[in-house]
């Protein structure tokens, strides 16, 4: 059951590698070959070296959160609330961010630099979404 | 308005492959093509410190700042018009560096134009809350709109297929020397045009663009910064951008000779201090054959209704032609980067490097779209 | 049997509503400034020649002309695979030079539609809330 009932992702040229992880549980973020710097969302070129050599690399999952919000609005009929909506930064690369939504986890329990870790849900038979949890 | 005149120049250029199927998205072919052209003018990413896109352009110019890592933005925007906006993108550059803002201004134009849909439906020349009086009746494209005016223009002054043929004879030929083009390689005689499948009377497939996936973008600069960099600058005579007075809006009517074409043209020719006469090559907007023929009408380079006569004479056809006309091939025939593609061929005209090379090419125009809110470019080298 | 079905149809728009309404009741109503009496379609808020915000709509005799017209013989769009050739006309109504939109013939052969061909409105229902105003040849 997926946290949000939002449509599901569409993938577009850079991003396709990013949901093809998704698939295999795997959490993989874009890492410039010359400089080893890693970007998501995932562009074409290095935002530090601009070079156009990068690589798929398979990270750990884990980071903190380092912002939130927990939306009380519903923005359209059907939507359930409160969600929240988290910003993790991943433990590979300060400044690495990525947005998700933190489940199995009341709003109360949500703080920044609270640890989490990656966790997959096969939502259809094409999308696997990727969301996070309290790590251990 | 002449104290613009000869003040900025463009100092880089760059642009991709042109093809039916890059498999590269709209952001991967921008920074390419921007990329290449920094590079061109001997800049560093750095350096650049104004952008400017145009809608719609899936790719905005704050994606592009990101990605190549500019920090320090005086000035950026997005024209609008499509390839109706696309010259008027180097005015706005001018404006940001003359306001103090920026000193080296990328503009570029992206496009994903054949490996997918262009916007479904899209109007031409029609705001998206007037589409219910086009679409129900099937309206859908932009060639509807050029077929309905075509046929005016052919009953007015007995125009013809043929003469619209010319155009896209004369583009092909030009195309064929250039190995970027996507037809290049592919010959076209007036008879293949005539034989050519019928889209929207009188509009054959080869009276319509070919869609491409490509991008193109070129860098300005003040003609003082020019001096410093690393091409020899071409400059900006005159910029300017034009709308026409519809009274009704949809059709344009071609025997009206007061349009946006012909408002564009008195701006150009009264910022540059020139005649018609003084240009030495061409790059019209090649969306319709027809278009082309009434944008050569309403700029001066012959009398209303002279267009079919003047495109069959030979006048547009590199070498021989007097005033050759889209010499890389055009959207017509090299792909449609909307327009783009045409400041990059006459920069090259004018650097003498060209596929088609206009023997001591001095003067180029580049002319927008015809039958919308417009732009254009005189350059010099 | 509508002369096209299938297609996008006019939404709801304030600016608008009243032409629909009017095509529902087989009128033709057109924008019309109440200050110097030009006629002006596509309806807009303001009188293009006067800048009068004074309108009213004005039921036009549905008479005019074909002031041009293409047969579209190729799917310009997914919506039209399989209705194409079909026609498409722009009509000059006889109220006001110059004062146009766009529409299809009903009942003509693509080799009978011809610029200055005179015409008449017809009004086809394609749903319950949305009838298309539509031309035929004047008798």
């Amino acid at each position: 059951m997926p946290y949000l009932p939002m449509p599901p992702p569409v993938p577009y040229v850079e991003s396709y590698g990013f949901w093809e992880g998704c698939k295999r549980h795997e959490l993989i973020i874009q890492r410039c070959k010359d400089c080893g710097t890693y970007r998501h969302p995932p562009i074409p070129v290095c935002p530090v070296c601009q070079s156009w050599n990068q690589h798929w690399h398979k990270v750990s999952g884990r980071g903190t959160v380092e912002a939130f919000t927990i939306v009380t609005r519903a923005l359209f009929p059907g939507m359930l609330v409160p969600y929240n909506v988290v910003r993790v930064e991943l433990e590979e690369q300060k400044g690495l961010l990525i947005l998700g939504n933190l489940i199995d986890c009341h709003p109360d329990e949500i703080s920044i630099d609270i640890p989490v870790e990656v966790t997959f849900e096969d939502v259809s038979p094409e999308t696997t979404m990727f969301y996070f949890r309290k790590a251990a | 308005m002449a104290t613009m005149r000869d003040k900025y120049a463009i100092v880089g250029i760059g642009h991709t492959d042109y093809s039916l199927s890059s498999g590269r998205s709209e952001l991967d072919l921008a920074l390419e093509a921007i990329m290449a052209a920094i590079e061109d003018a001997g800049l560093g990413f750095n350096d650049i410190d104004g952008i400017v896109g145009d809608y719609p352009n899936r790719v905005d110019p704050m994606t592009i700042a990101t990605a190549l890592g500019m920090r320090n933005f005086g000035f950026f925007i997005e024209t609008d018009f499509g390839g109706g906006g696309v010259p008027g993108g180097l005015l706005h550059a001018i404006a940001g560096i003359e306001a103090g803002r920026a000193t080296s201004v990328v503009c570029y134009k992206s496009l994903n134009g054949s490996s997918k849909l262009t916007l479904p439906g899209f109007a031409f020349a029609v705001e998206p809350h007037e589409h219910g009086f086009t679409r129900p009746f099937g309206l859908l494209a932009p060639v509807a709109y050029a077929a309905l005016s075509a046929r005016r223009h052919m009953h007015q002054y007995g125009t013809t297929s043929r003469q619209f043929g010319a155009i896209a004879v004369a583009c092909r030929k030009h195309a064929n020397r250039n190995p970027n083009a996507i037809m290049y390689g592919e010959p076209m005689t007036i008879g293949d045009h005539q034989n050519s499948k019928m889209i929207a009377d009188p509009l054959r497939l080869f009276d319509c663009y070919v869609e491409a996936d490509g991008a193109a973008a070129c860098v300005v600069a003040s003609a003082e910064r020019a001096k410093n960099l690393k091409q020899q600058p071409v400059y900006i005579m005159a910029t300017a951008q034009a709308c026409g007075p519809y009274l009704s809006r949809g059709t344009k009517d071609p025997t009206i000779e007061e349009n946006e074409t012909s408002y564009l043209a008195q701006q150009l020719f009264s910022m540059s201090g020139l005649v018609p006469s003084d240009l030495d090559v061409l790059q019209i907007y090649d969306d319709f054959t027809p278009f082309v023929l009434m944008a050569i009408e309403d700029l001066g380079f012959c009398s209303k209704g002279e267009g079919g006569p003047f495109v069959e004479s030979g006048t547009i056809e590199w070498p021989d032609g007097k005033l050759p006309l889209n010499t890389s091939g055009g959207n017509l025939s090299e792909g449609c980067i909307e327009g783009f593609n045409h400041i990059v061929e006459a920069v090259k005209q004018l650097r003498g490097a060209s596929t088609a090379q206009v023997k001591d090419a001095e003067i180029a125009m580049v002319c927008g779209a015809n039958g919308v809110a417009t732009s254009g470019l005189i350059l010099r080298r | 049997m509508p002369y096209l079905t299938g297609l996008p149809l006019p939404e709801s728009h304030v600016d608008y509503n009243e032409f629909w309404q009017g095509c529902r009741m087989n009128e033709l109503p057109v924008q019309k400034c109440k200050d110097c009496g030009w006629y002006r379609h596509y309806p807009r808020p303001l009188c293009p020649k006067c800048y009068s915000w004074n309108a009213e709509w004005s039921k036009v005799s549905g008479k005019g002309m074909v002031w041009s017209w293409t047969i579209i013989t190729h799917p310009i769009h997914p919506a039209v695979v399989d209705k194409v050739p079909y026609n498409l006309v722009e009509i000059e109504l006889s109220e006001q030079e110059g004062l146009r939109l766009i529409s299809n013939l009903i009942d003509c052969r693509p080799e009978e539609i011809h610029i200055g061909m005179p015409v008449e409105v017809v009004f086809e229902e394609v749903t319950p809330e949305i009838t298309l105003p539509r031309f035929k040849r004047t008798s």
